[in-house]
């Protein structure tokens, strides 16, 4: 009965805007110049000559879904559910806006909540699928999953207001607008729903959006207890850095020197602590747990010189109590021992923006791409620059890809030992030293490198992923909110704008890593610590205490995407390693001694005001007195040095031949750090460049490569052997050119592959209100107003 | 050719990327291994200071490459290596250049009656500053002469940098200081003496004054035919001296009433077919503002002329009618007796204010860029700076008014008339750019060139007065960077559509490099009619024939040829950024140090060099099986033509 009601109503709202879309029908026919468009999005109106509006978009509902909804017997919609996923509530004829269009246009459906996401199941019947090539398995194009709302806002006519939570009696509004964390958008009307079921849904969705809950209701501990992911599939050859073996290969393979601790395997020590981590050879068993694990310095990378990179969580300094500054200095001497007696300390806290920071420049960054309509984003295009300038998100992804390069700097030039500290030791020092490991090392700019960077620096390295996400909506956790992660993949991002061949991985990737942590399904991303998860995952088994929860990494990409829409992540421009590096081990200090050959005169700079000198003996002296005075005081006065130093240490390595196997640096200039925007634009339809963008060129290039590849094959077939560092060298770049060849890239749009043009008329959007912002005045004699003609005709 | 760049001078790199593209064919070949020494001197890397633009086109145009290659190995030389009928003029030892990057520079100035070149030996590797004189826009002596007796110049150039200079104080006094010689061969039109242009007598394979013939290009559009025809009306320059000689028009609108509709029009430009579209028929027409006056005054011609237009396409009942300006301007144009069409006189006409504003605040806005560009960028506030300059606000303005005139065309299917003032800057820019989003033939390099002599030239765009060629008045009103704007707009659409023009960043910047060179007749002049006046396709060479010389330099490597695809590009500051490789290319920190393009062009190279392997092998293959027959099922599609996929 309800059923039929929608379907009335929705005859109606169709007759309603019969003039709008018969009139765009009859446009689309016109344009005969680009039949094939017009075939397609006339089939896109529905065969029978546009009787109805036909939804603008893809459901993940498959046809014979919608079969069996259309028998009578069943009432209810439902997407397809995943393993161990309940619906919770539902309304039907919930309106969706599409989302780039004032008028009111919609889309009729079943609008559920779900313990995983927000779920719009069309009313209408799903187009093909040929536009999904870049499917998501978890979630389709109108689901939110519940962890990735960002806001909730109530609306009725010209008003919005924030949702905040608790309980709306009685209350509802007529339209909802969800903002993602992802940025999409999403504008609801409730307002022709029975009035029942709008208010349930309403509640339910901010009830199990936006309220506290418990870690255990997060949807990945009911999926997973329900899927069985087996072992070896897991594991593939990410490193996962949660055994000794993954710690010890990775000191020994960039030769480190130091201690492998594994006293804390079952977190004897202290849950706080990794399970395995590293340490200087000079730290004694009782040192590990002297302060919980603050103030112990953390290994992470060694440099070839021998010099190695640590990072620490800083002790709070009590006055009275002299205790932590000896032990302090007896752990610098550690670190120091390491590598010619010789350490930098850098203390994160004082020089780079705090947690709070990044995140308020975030919430006010993150809003120029949220866009509820194109009104309001084409005057919000008037002041774009400064807007971007004020809210600071870009300065502090160059700040830390700066101090980056600072820390670089030690370690390349001075070789001197480095250790990065600030409160917990988990935020910036993370960022700062993964971004130093992938300046430095070419290995973590491969696919795989890169997410055991991820697992060694951010998960097994205690990234409180879990609060700072947020995902419990805990009131006490507020404060402790903030994109660090997203933080340092921008950084990444920039690097990888700047030296694109240098990375096997894409920009897709990134993009897809970044919405990857709003989706509650990957362990990676659940838990503050390695105690936390161990013990979380323990609990939550169904099989005794013996084996704990079996759950997906977020690097099982095929629980997200099949294969095909992963060969998107991989970079066709990645210059392979020459053929002549079989080892790691053999082709690392060749590779880097290249990059040592800096000009002489950067040798010969004194030490720093502050570092240590070499000389052993004059070890203990410094260390008392200048070393931990440079450390408390705030290095303020430092800082226009070690900028200009970084300045003269970046152009020296600019004038060098560029080895994409070598040292990277990223320019940090102005203009060289952009917006990334591929995440930030593409759910933006007035911004999608059709035919355009990267993967214009990116078509061509996979192209070109499968070419190269079938020539090579010949010629393999022909039993010639040629010598050359292409061959089987990109296995996935035919497919990925076949994949992106599938469609003639005239039809893909920037946007590509996270939106299809497929359904998007082709008409230009066109700026509205052009000029207002443009305020030529206070010009000497107001040039706005005079003749082109400069003076008095004058013609040569 | 032998390899000079085993010496690890800069000097030396440069002589390597010029020996590179002497021979075209080298140039491939030898890239290679160009880069992995010398990482940076690639066409894109090619401006900086120490690589001044001219090292980089001037390889070809000094004549024979033998010549050329033996020179360079002579990388000791303190003189330029000069072009025909070039001559030096002066030549100062001990002259400091203060280079805002690396500092005080102390070398040896030379002056031709072409360029000026500095070379300081003392630094290894040697450092080198050519530009051509052209470039320069004023002469400036800074101060008196300072304690240690130096005086100081600062030249303030056209392509966004100054140059400083100090030399010791002429102990003769009598003696000129060798910047008055570069004053007078800086401006020689101020100054009584030739533009080099019509010295330099280089002979290029093609000769590029013939790239462009009117009669063709209207052909390949398909005009004249039963609506549109070719004038000759206009043969003598008589109607409209700032007009071409042909001149297409409606069928049935005879000459003499052309004549009456020039009366009306300012300048007498009156409304001439720029493009037409193949299916729709709807058109692109271009003029001046109609001579409405305070009094509203009308032109029954006028007005039946531009119904012409619109009867001329079947497909629409409607016509638009784009002014360039902000109304406000088009309305006080009224008070000189210009103005704009009143939607009452013109029936079925729709009048759209584009909002771009005049040559005066274009050329204040370029000024602030180039405060904010050069010598270094201010860290801090980059955006803002930017945004205060409002150089990308209107180049955001101009896209977008071309946008609109490519979507009436396209998607309406309706014919518009453009105009702004005199029809010869803004409006130029947008019936050029609109053509190039409407018309894939303007994206190829020749296509690109016959837009720019069609549009430009030849509609009298006034490039002697909007650039002022070897005057020394740099105040003149008359100056502005209005083509440099269009340049500017043109590189924002293939950043947008990296795949569509067959183009790159280098041609672009080439053409506006030389627009202020002085070495091609290309840009001289203001008209048509003042181009055949002064013999320029007799006496000087164009820039095509010099760029049609060496395309591979030009050539984008992911042109795909999307045959008849309209391009829209996004007109949102949001994908709108400051051209860095020609604004801020002076600036060393901003120059990549491997342009991606490189790696394009060995992906392309090494394609052709497998296809020519299988081609070989192929043919081998079938030479052996020809004697037994059995095996010649083999596919035979080894030879995979470099095909696109659109």
């Amino acid at each position: 009965m309800r059923m039929f009601d929608g379907r009335v109503l929705l005859k109606q709202v169709i007759l309603l805007f019969w003039p709008l879309i018969s009139t765009w029908v009859q446009g689309a026919e016109k344009i005969d110049s680009c039949q094939l468009q017009v075939l397609e999005m006339l089939s896109s109106l529905g065969s029978a000559g546009g009787k109805s509006a036909k939804p603008s978009f893809v459901s993940y509902v498959t046809p014979e879904e919608i079969k069996s909804e259309k028998e009578p017997s069943r009432k209810e919609k439902h997407p397809d559910l995943l393993p161990g996923e309940v619906v919770f509530c539902s309304a039907s004829t919930v309106l969706k806006y599409t989302q780039d269009d004032l008028s009111q246009r919609g889309v009729f459906g079943v609008l559920l909540c779900t313990n995983f996401r927000v779920s719009f199941v069309s009313d209408e019947e799903p187009t093909e699928e040929m536009g999904q090539l870049f499917k998501n398995k978890l979630y389709g194009e109108n689901d939110i999953p519940l962890s990735c709302v960002d806001n909730i806002y109530g609306g009725s006519e010209d008003k919005r207001k924030l949702i905040t939570g608790g309980l709306v009696k009685n209350k509802y509004p007529s339209k909802m607008i969800i903002h993602c964390k992802d940025l999409r958008v999403f504008q609801f009307s409730l307002s022709f729903s029975k009035e029942e079921d709008a208010k349930k849904i309403f509640q339910g969705i901010v009830h199990h959006c936006l309220e506290p809950k418990s870690l255990r209701c997060l949807f990945a501990f009911s999926y997973c207890e329900n899927t069985s992911y087996p072992e070896a599939q897991r594991k593939k050859q990410t490193v996962m850095f949660d055994s000794v073996e993954d710690w010890t290969q990775d000191m020994k393979r960039t030769k480190g020197n130091c201690r492998v601790v594994s006293e804390n395997s079952n977190f004897e020590l202290s849950p706080k602590l990794p399970q395995y981590f590293i340490v200087p050879k000079n730290v004694s068993d009782e040192d590990l747990t002297k302060y919980q694990g603050k103030g112990l310095p953390m290994w992470c990378w060694s440099h070839h010189s021998g010099c190695a990179l640590f990072k620490t969580a800083s002790i709070p300094l009590v006055q009275e109590d002299n205790v932590p500054q000896t032990y302090m200095e007896k752990m610098l001497t550690a670190v120091a021992h390491n590598h010619l007696y010789s350490v930098k300390t850098e203390d994160l806290s004082d020089t780079l923006p705090t947690v709070q920071d990044i995140l308020l420049s975030y919430n006010k960054f993150k809003q120029f791409f949220l866009i509820d309509n194109t009104t309001e984003f084409w005057m919000s295009d008037m002041k774009w620059f400064s807007s971007l300038d004020n809210c600071g998100w870009l300065d502090i992804i160059r700040q830390c890809l700066q101090k980056a390069v600072e820390v670089v700097e030690s370690l390349e030039k001075e070789n001197t030992n480095v250790l990065i500290m600030e409160e917990g030791g988990s935020d910036l020092c993370c960022v700062v030293s993964s971004l130093v490991q992938l300046m430095l090392d070419p290995y973590y700019r491969t696919l795989l490198g890169f997410q055991s960077l991820v697992q060694k620096e951010w998960v097994a390295g205690g990234h409180a992923f879990l609060d700072r996400s947020n995902h419990l909506h805990l009131k006490d956790k507020v404060e402790s909110q903030s994109p660090v992660f997203l933080l340092f993949l921008e950084c990444v991002w920039q690097l990888q704008q700047q030296h694109g061949p240098a990375f096997q991985f894409s920009e897709t990737y990134l993009t897809v890593l970044s919405d990857s942590v709003h989706v509650p399904v990957f362990t990676t991303f659940l838990f503050n610590n390695d105690g936390h998860r161990d013990s979380l995952l323990r609990a939550e088994s169904p099989h005794t205490q013996r084996s704990p929860l079996n759950c997906p990494t977020v690097w099982d990409w095929s629980v997200q995407f099949d294969c095909k829409a992963q060969d998107l992540f991989t970079n066709p421009l990645y210059t392979e390693k020459p053929k002549q590096d079989t080892s790691v081990r053999k082709s690392y200090r060749p590779r880097h001694l290249r990059q040592l050959s800096l000009p002489s005169s950067a040798f010969k700079t004194p030490p720093k005001k502050g570092f240590f000198k070499d000389e052993a003996d004059n070890l203990k002296k410094i260390l008392g007195v200048k070393r931990l005075s440079r450390w408390m005081l705030s290095p303020s006065s430092d800082s226009p040095q070690t900028s200009s130093s970084v300045r003269e240490f970046y152009e020296a390595w600019q004038t060098k031949p560029l080895d994409y196997h070598g040292l990277l640096l990223p320019c940090l200039d102005g203009p060289s750090i952009r917006v990334w925007m591929q995440r930030y634009l593409r759910w933006i339809h007035d911004v999608q460049i059709l035919g355009g963008g990267p993967v214009a060129m990116l078509s061509k290039v996979s192209e070109i490569l499968g070419e190269v590849q079938e020539l090579q094959r010949q010629l393999d077939r022909h039993g010639c052997t040629l010598t050359s560092n292409h061959k089987g060298a990109r296995p996935r770049a035919k497919t990925a050119a076949a994949v992106i060849a599938a469609r003639s890239s005239v039809r893909l749009s920037s946007s590509f592959p996270f939106v299809t043009s497929r359904n998007w008329a082709f008409k230009p959007a066109i700026p509205t209100s052009l000029l207002q912002s443009l305020m030529v005045t206070g010009m000497p004699g107001n040039l706005a107003d005079r003749e082109d003609d400069g003076g008095p005709e004058s013609l040569v | 050719m032998e390899k000079s760049g085993s010496i690890d001078s800069l000097g030396s790199k440069q002589s390597s990327s010029r020996q590179a593209s002497v021979d075209s064919l080298s140039s491939t070949s030898t890239s290679r291994s160009d880069r992995s020494t010398h990482a940076a001197k690639t066409p894109y890397a090619m401006s900086s200071d120490n690589v001044s633009t001219s090292t980089e086109f001037s390889p070809e145009l000094r004549g024979r490459p033998k010549a050329a290659a033996k020179v360079l190995r002579d990388s000791n030389k303190e003189e330029p290596q000069l072009l025909p009928k070039e001559s030096v003029q002066d030549m100062a030892k001990d002259v400091t250049y203060i280079c805002p990057y690396i500092g005080a520079l102390r070398g040896t100035l030379t002056v031709t009656n072409y360029r000026l070149f500095f070379r300081c030996m003392d630094r290894e590797p040697a450092f080198v500053l050519d530009l051509p004189l052209g470039v320069v826009s004023r002469v400036e002596k800074i101060g008196g002469a300072s304690s240690r007796g130096e005086v100081s110049y600062g030249l303030v150039c056209k392509d966004i940098r100054n140059l400083r200079f100090a030399h010791k104080q002429m102990e003769d006094s009598l003696r000129k200081s060798i910047f008055e010689i570069l004053m007078k061969f800086a401006f020689p039109v101020s100054n009584g003496l030739p533009i080099f242009a019509f010295e330099y007598g280089q002979v290029y394979p093609e000769n590029g004054w013939k790239v462009y013939d009117a009669q063709a290009e209207y052909k390949r559009q398909g005009i004249p035919n039963e609506s549109w025809r070719i004038t000759k009306v206009n043969d003598h320059y008589e109607v409209c001296d700032t007009y071409p000689s042909n001149l297409v028009v409606p069928v049935n609108i005879p000459d003499e009433e052309l004549k009456r509709v020039a009366a009306f029009r300012a300048k007498g430009r009156i409304p001439v077919l720029s493009w037409i579209h193949p299916e729709s028929q709807a058109t692109v027409t271009r003029c001046s503002q109609p001579m409405v006056g305070v009094n509203g005054k009308r032109s029954k011609d006028d007005e039946k002329y531009l119904q012409a237009i619109m009867d001329a396409n079947a497909q629409s009942h409607k016509l638009f009618i784009f002014d360039a300006r902000p109304s406000v301007n088009a309305a006080a144009n009224k008070m000189k007796g210009g103005g704009y069409e009143s939607e009452d006189a013109y029936q079925n006409a729709e009048l759209v204010f584009l909002d771009i504003h005049n040559i005066h605040v274009m050329r204040e806005s370029l000024r602030k860029l180039k405060e904010v560009v050069y010598p270094n960028i201010e860290e801090s506030h980059w955006l803002s700076n930017l945004e205060s300059t409002h150089w990308l606000e209107h180049i955001k303005l101009i896209l977008a008014g071309a946008l609109r005139i490519a979507d009436k065309v396209e998607s309406g299917k309706t014919s518009v008339v453009v105009h702004c003032s005199d029809g010869w800057d803004r409006t130029a820019q947008l019936t050029s750019l609109a053509m190039l989003m409407l018309d894939g033939h303007y994206r190829t390099i020749r296509g690109f060139q016959v837009l720019l002599e069609k549009e430009w030239l030849s509609f009298g765009h006034r490039f002697q007065l909007r650039i002022g060629h070897g005057d020394k008045n740099h105040t003149d009103a008359d100056r502005s960077p209005v083509f440099l704007q269009f340049i500017d707009c043109v590189w924002q659409i293939t950043r947008q559509f990296p795949a569509a023009f067959e183009f790159n960043e280098y041609f672009l910047v080439t053409i506006l490099d030389h627009m202020y060179s002085c070495l091609f007749g290309t840009f001289m002049c203001n008209s048509e009619q003042q181009r055949v006046k002064e013999e320029l396709p007799k006496k000087t060479v164009s820039l095509w024939a010099y760029i049609n010389s060496q395309l591979e330099e030009f050539t984008n490597p992911l042109y795909v040829n999307y045959s008849n695809h309209v391009l829209f590009p996004v007109v949102s500051m949001r994908h709108l950024e400051l051209w860095v490789g020609y604004y801020i290319r002076w600036n060393p920190r901003m120059r990549p140090q491997e342009p991606v393009h490189q790696r394009y062009k060995e992906l392309l190279a090494k394609r052709a060099e497998l296809q020519k392997r299988v081609e070989e092998l192929q043919r081998d293959v079938t030479n052996r099986s020809a004697s037994s027959t059995e095996r010649a099922g083999s596919p035979t599609r080894s030879i995979t033509p470099v095909q696109t996929f659109v």
